[in-house]
């Protein structure tokens, strides 16, 4: 085994540029409101992110009761079941799992992990929040249009998008729907724009990029590609509403529709479908590569050992991240492109599994001679590591091209992208919550409704999305109201789409006791302390908790060592913070 | 205990349900058994990797659980497991995708003696175009379509004269012979899919797609829309019919051509006041 761990404080060099005086609000409406303190943006963010989320939670219930028992619901109609799965995948993917990553667990983490003071633009910061809860209401808004919200599928593929057989296609859902996501892209780009700068220019003294936690890794290298992918999402969304509303024909070629022809022509449908992946693709790694650096943090600290490999991780997280953007075509190989882009997309998909499969070692190798704590965030980490790599693996048959063909458009692919990009990383958020829910609150969520919440929502997804994948095997595809009478689908696929149905309204209400808990702890948890888990990274050791606008105190911390000093041979404690200069003491003027 | 006992008991739970599900695909029906097999590899492999990821969590979890003095290794990094790691995952990863792009190859090469026929979707049905007897189709455009030329077929292209037009009606194929299907919509997109046959690909308005198979059982197969199109989606069905020669041949005689349809639809249209 090679030490390589940079535990010296190899000259610690002094600050260079002299503090700036943050902003200081002089009100109630300037502190808790229109605040420029990341960490109440950042609950802002999730407050606001977790609330659609409960929508989409809803509508997914919906869709279930539909599948589970059609015909059951009159007031289910193919309209509204196409609205429903519409609204629940963009806002499971843009407004919930984008926004509470970034948006939430950036701007509370990202200061505090590299010990800044606050992010480097506050005001821009606050702006951003601002345009994402706006977008989010336009988006609400189209509940209550006219025609209702758009049933266009999450991919918004035209024609059908912007046409009268399709939901909201000829009134105001699409509308709204582009209108909000330009709006999304907006502010998030003003909250993007800080958490980069911030990494690269805000850290404390001594806290080098390669002693920063896998946490800020994530974020910082998922936040990079959501500045380089979501541009590709907003002109194609520029381009469809002049589709729409201008009659241009971006997306449009001449067509017919219901025997009546069109003034479109000359539009390219398969265009939209690539700039949608551009962005689409990275975007599934916008939401996993913070869910990685979390992962990685959650399980180091209850595990109490270092990660394994950090290096590698680090590599891993850049790789995977530059990768991405070679690979968005593999959305695509039953489109139409031509069949010869196949063998290119398949390679590079393939070869992105190996970084990843690093991690996951690296995850699992943490835990060979730990000691491990089975804490509520150590079992959400747990159970992110069993759903990840199940989805991970069947990515690997949705991947290689040819045995994409089969499947493509099935149940299969519903349930792959579900296990994978939605429990997965959703199961991450649960840990992230429980495990620093202490600092933000100063008390610990109640243990006994974390244990039922942790059981109900891992062995209930998994028993919803496992035996998803045999329906799509079967045959039958995705975004079917009703699979009707086919004789290749035998009667008992209905069966299993009724036990489906009943785990997810289970899992559903394990999220109630979730919610009640962030609630009813912030009153009754126990208290927390400074550092209830006893770990190493900086955030854990501000001098209050909660900690106050502009985090440290009189000095800012300075940084001996990386963040995964735990259970250091010969070490005081099983672990050593970051700003702790062991063995040396403290050099004076240095800290 | 209790966590990694539920560990286990996810991976065992996964493999039975696996070996005792009875929802598998249909049988196959076309030349694409390579994919098949391929998929029933991946299979293996991708289980294998889960089962052994997750029982080995399952194992530290129980080995290494906290108890009261137990101390945790000090252990940042092994270059050589790291290294041994990444270059057995890149073999494995390999051995998938060989075969994969082996048979892709083969998906994308249309064997010479394929005939092509075409099939023409719209909200929410499917129309069909086959070779006449001079065994090619004549050019198309959406911009041609009407009451009397559903599919936009061009009157002035001789070879399109002969042409069989099936409206919202079954398809028949003869059994054993390849076809290269060619895929058109007139409105949005929609995918020509039919589960027994394996392989699919979108239509596209504005383009012309394909792919090629070669039905081997007779019989009649579901033909299914696999590309969100509208709130007609899941209705818009159809059936392909894959006969033997002669019930093909009986069949095909009782079509209309382009040029009889034309002459029926304009002496209707005449007729009406």
């Amino acid at each position: 085994m090679v030490d390589a761990t940079p535990r010296m404080h190899e000259g610690i060099s002094p600050a260079e540029v002299p503090e700036l005086e943050l902003y200081h609000p002089k009100g109630w409406w300037t502190t808790y409101v229109f605040s420029q303190d990341a960490k109440i943006i950042a609950i802002q963010y999730a407050g606001t992110a977790m609330a659609i989320g409960l929508v989409a939670l809803v509508l997914s219930w919906l869709m279930r009761l539909q599948l589970g028992f059609p015909g059951t619901f009159d007031f289910i109609t193919p309209d509204a079941y196409y609205q429903f799965i519409t609204m629940h995948g963009m806002i499971m993917v843009i407004y919930l799992l984008t926004a509470l990553f970034l948006g939430g667990f950036g701007n509370y983490l990202i200061p505090l992990m590299v010990g800044a003071r606050d992010m480097v633009f506050p005001y821009v910061n606050m702006l951003s929040y601002w345009i994402y809860l706006l977008a989010v209401i336009v988006l609400v808004a189209s509940f209550f249009a006219p025609g209702g919200p758009t049933g266009a599928g999450w991919t918004l593929y035209p024609p059908q998008a912007i046409l009268s057989g399709t939901p909201g296609g000829q009134d105001w859902g699409i509308i709204l729907m582009l209108a909000s996501l330009i709006l999304f892209i907006i502010g998030f780009t003003m909250g993007g724009l800080n958490y980069v700068v911030t990494v690269i220019q805000g850290r404390t003294r001594g806290m080098t990029l390669m002693r920063m936690p896998l946490t800020v890794w994530g974020i910082f290298t998922a936040t990079v590609m959501a500045l380089l992918a979501f541009p590709a999402l907003f002109v194609a969304c520029v381009m469809m509403l002049f589709d729409r509303l201008l009659g241009t024909s971006f997306f449009m070629p001449a067509l017919v529709e219901m025997g009546e022809q069109l003034s479109y022509g000359g539009g390219s449908p398969i265009l939209f479908q690539h700039l949608f992946w551009f962005f689409g693709h990275p975007e599934v790694y916008i939401v996993a590569l913070p869910a990685f650096g979390i992962v990685s943090d959650l399980i180091s600290t209850h595990a109490r050992k270092n990660i394994f490999g950090y290096r590698m991780m680090v590599w891993a997280i850049v790789v995977i991240g530059a990768l991405s953007f070679i690979v968005w075509a593999h959305h695509m190989y039953v489109s139409g492109m031509h069949p010869w882009f196949g063998f290119f997309f398949a390679t590079t998909t393939l070869i992105i599994a190996i970084p990843t499969a690093i991690k996951v070692y690296n995850w699992v190798l943490t835990l060979w001679r730990g000691d491990i704590h089975l804490t509520i965030p150590m079992l959400f980490a747990l159970a992110f590591i069993v759903t990840f790599v199940n989805g991970g693996l069947t990515g690997l048959f949705l991947g290689n091209v040819v045995v994409d063909v089969p499947l493509s458009d099935t149940m299969f692919v519903v349930a792959h992208f579900h296990m994978v990009m939605g429990v997965a990383p959703i199961l991450v958020i649960f840990g992230a919550i429980y495990h620093w829910y202490p600092k933000i609150t100063g008390r610990m969520l109640d243990e006994w409704m974390g244990q039922f919440h942790f059981w109900v929502t891992f062995v209930g997804a998994y028993a919803i999305f496992f035996p998803m994948h045999y329906v799509g095997l079967v045959g039958v595809p995705r975004r079917y109201v009703e699979i009707g009478e086919s004789a290749f689908i035998p009667p008992s696929v209905q069966d299993l789409n009724a036990f489906i149905t009943v785990a997810a309204l289970i899992v559903g209400f394990a999220q109630m006791v979730f919610l009640f808990n962030l609630f009813w702890s912030l009153r009754y948890g126990r208290e927390a302390g400074g550092n209830p888990w006893r770990a190493t990274s900086l955030e854990w050791q501000t001098p209050t908790t909660p900690p106050p606008h502009g985090n440290w105190g009189d000095e800012r911390p300075v940084v001996y060592r990386w963040a995964y000093d735990y259970s250091v041979p010969g070490a005081p404690q099983d672990f050593i913070p970051q700003n702790d200069p062991w063995p040396q003491k403290a050099v004076a003027g240095t800290a | 205990m209790v966590p990694a006992f539920i560990l286990v008991l996810v991976v065992l739970g996964s493999i039975l349900f696996h070996i005792l599900s009875p929802w598998w695909w249909p049988p196959i029906a076309s030349n694409w058994s390579y994919i098949d097999h391929t998929l029933v590899i991946t299979f293996w492999i991708t289980g294998a990797v889960f089962s052994a990821v997750v029982l080995f969590m399952a194992y530290c979890v129980y080995r290494f659980r906290h108890r009261p003095g137990s101390k945790a290794a000090y252990e940042p990094e092994s270059k050589k497991l790291e290294w041994w790691l990444t270059i057995g995952t890149a073999v494995g990863v390999a051995a998938m995708l060989a075969p994969g792009l082996y048979v892709w190859a083969q998906f994308v090469t249309v064997p010479d003696d394929a005939t092509e026929i075409e099939v023409v979707a719209q909200q929410w049905q499917w129309n069909y175009r086959l070779p006449g007897e001079d065994g090619r189709l004549g050019k198309s455009d959406s911009q041609l379509i009407s009451f009397e030329n559903p599919l936009g077929i061009n009157p002035d292209d001789p070879n399109g004269q002969d042409d069989i037009v099936i409206e919202a009606s079954d398809l028949h194929l003869p059994v054993d012979k390849p076809v290269k299907v060619l895929l058109r919509s007139i409105d949005v997109l929609h995918d020509f899919y039919v589960p027994e046959f394996r392989a699919k690909m979108d239509m596209v308005p504005g383009m012309v797609t394909y792919f090629w198979f070669t039905p081997t059982k007779t019989g009649t197969y579901e033909v299914l829309c696999a590309e969100l199109c509208g709130v007609g989606h899941s209705y818009m069905r159809g059936a392909v019919l894959v006969d033997t020669e002669e019930d093909y041949q009986a069949w095909l005689q009782e079509q209309s051509t382009f040029a009889e349809l034309t002459d029926l639809r304009n002496v209707a249209e005449e007729v009406k006041p």
